[in-house]
């Protein structure tokens, strides 16, 4: 059914419908609406999650790890200083091969204080073993939920749904909510191949000398290589099955274009529309759609977008000295693969909009070879 | 996923631990102890057993496990009649 929905609301009550065991949660501006939501929804008898209000993210996390080690569906969501304050526990729930799914609500990190909108807070546990999804717009958002949980429970890897804080948790939008029968034929009962029982004790997240450290790492390394063919699948099963398109990387415009600007997340309905206009006064430039950081669809970039001249590469978020994340992602990617000059744009850090003008000036930066990013805020 | 990563639990019984130790170990003095079982109260590792066997005071008296011993001292500050001292252990 159809409904118009907040975004927060959308995603809450997503997780109801994929019916989860466990929900344990610390609110953060801007994800609490989605956790508010989920705390209603139980206590009006809604859901019958069990629901943990944690004493911190860092908690929040750490109950999950013994949730799901149990055998439970767990999820979390956090934002900015919360995802920074978990960072420890990230790794370990990578490690340990937990399931769990989380949300982040996009935004920028401390200090200055900002509570706004930007990605650098994700990307600053990039390395942490998660599968990292970003969604568009509130509906994809909701579909990347129940294919996360899908694919977490398939690979046994975490993953984390990205979304802009505020730009998409607190906009309304017309969504389609999957409900709980549907998700139930798509989405199989959790069933770990071991759990924690008291009749039978079991230790999770043993200790490892060097002799068996580095193989286990490795193994989650390919692992999380072998999740991207996993989620290709999955994207075009969840067509079949719920009839909406989802996929690791998505080419708007003209195809033609040898200029092409590369985002992820919300900012891309922004840059559509400005290639459109810039279309109508006889410019081409193409526009491509990065859905997932990690695993990181090199191939099918490469695959749609390697013969372009000029790559734009509008990052919400740096690693600070060099460059924004997703362009250095590429460049690394197309290095002997592909001719294209890559250059990183920095745009919308701390809430800062970001209009269709400074996307034509960003446009205008094509083919000027810089090892540092550009920024533009105005 | 094909390595595994669970343990079952109480390894310890097999792996000893008591390498760690940092350079002191307890030496209990059979005839001082009095047999309160503080030594045993405190130990983090609980390595400080009652032996069974009486002193010439007629008292059981206690004896330590050094293959999980971590030379912590616990047991040698809280023995109210002195009975443990810390030794440095030459390795």
């Amino acid at each position: 059914m159809k409904k118009i929905l907040e975004g927060s609301r959308a995603i809450a009550e997503t997780i109801k419908n994929i019916g989860v065991d466990v929900v344990s949660c610390y609110p953060i501006t801007p994800q609490t609406h989605i956790v508010e939501d989920l705390a209603k929804f139980k206590a009006d008898g809604e859901a019958d999650y069990e629901y943990v209000r944690a004493e911190s993210e860092f908690a929040a996390m750490s109950i999950l790890v013994g949730a799901s080690a149990a055998g439970a569906r767990t999820y979390t969501a956090t934002s900015s200083q919360g995802l920074l304050l978990m960072t420890e526990v990230l790794y370990n729930v990578a490690g340990m091969r937990l399931p769990i799914v989380m949300t982040d609500a996009n935004r920028a990190i401390s200090a200055p204080i900002n509570i706004w909108n930007d990605q650098q807070d994700a990307v600053t546990v990039r390395d942490a073993g998660w599968i990292m999804l970003y969604g568009e717009n509130n509906q994809e958002v909701c579909d990347l939920h129940v294919l996360a949980y899908k694919i977490a429970e398939a690979c046994q890897i975490p993953v984390m749904v990205n979304l802009d804080g505020f730009v998409l948790t607190h906009t309304l939008e017309i969504i389609e909510i999957i409900d709980s029968k549907s998700i139930k034929k798509y989405l199989p009962a959790f069933k770990p191949s071991e759990k924690l029982d008291p009749k039978d004790p079991l230790t999770f997240g043993a200790f490892a000398t060097p002799k068996h450290y580095m193989e286990i790492r490795q193994e989650l390394h390919d692992d999380v290589v072998a999740s991207k063919k996993m989620i290709a699948k999955e994207m075009t099963s969840f067509k079949k099955y719920f009839g909406r398109k989802l996929s690791l990387v998505d080419y708007y415009g003209d195809k033609s274009a040898d200029t092409v600007v590369v985002a992820m997340g919300s900012v891309l309905g922004t840059i559509k529309d400005a290639i459109d206009e810039l279309k109508k006064s006889g410019k081409k430039v193409g526009v491509l759609k990065v859905s997932s950081l990690r695993p990181f669809p090199a191939e099918e970039i490469i695959k749609e977008i390697g013969n372009k001249k000029n790559v734009i590469v509008i990052d919400k978020s740096l690693s600070l000295g060099e460059e924004g994340i997703l362009a250095g992602e590429l460049k690394r990617s197309f290095y002997g693969k592909s001719k294209a000059t890559i250059t990183s744009v920095i745009m919308g850090l701390g809430g800062r909009d970001i209009t269709k003008e400074m996307i034509k000036k960003a446009i205008t930066q094509a083919g000027k070879s810089r090892n540092q990013a550009v920024f533009i805020g105005k | 996923m094909k390595i595994k990563l669970t343990a079952k639990p109480g390894t310890t019984s097999e792996i000893k631990t008591g390498n760690w130790r940092e350079q002191h170990y307890p030496e209990i003095d059979h005839e001082k102890c009095i047999g309160c079982g503080m030594c045993d109260t405190v130990c983090p590792e609980g390595i400080c057993f009652n032996t069974g066997e009486k002193n010439k005071a007629g008292k059981f008296f206690y004896e330590k496990d050094l293959d999980y011993c971590k030379g912590c001292g616990l047991c040698a500050e809280a023995c109210p009649v002195k009975a443990i001292t810390m030794r440095e252990e030459k390795k």
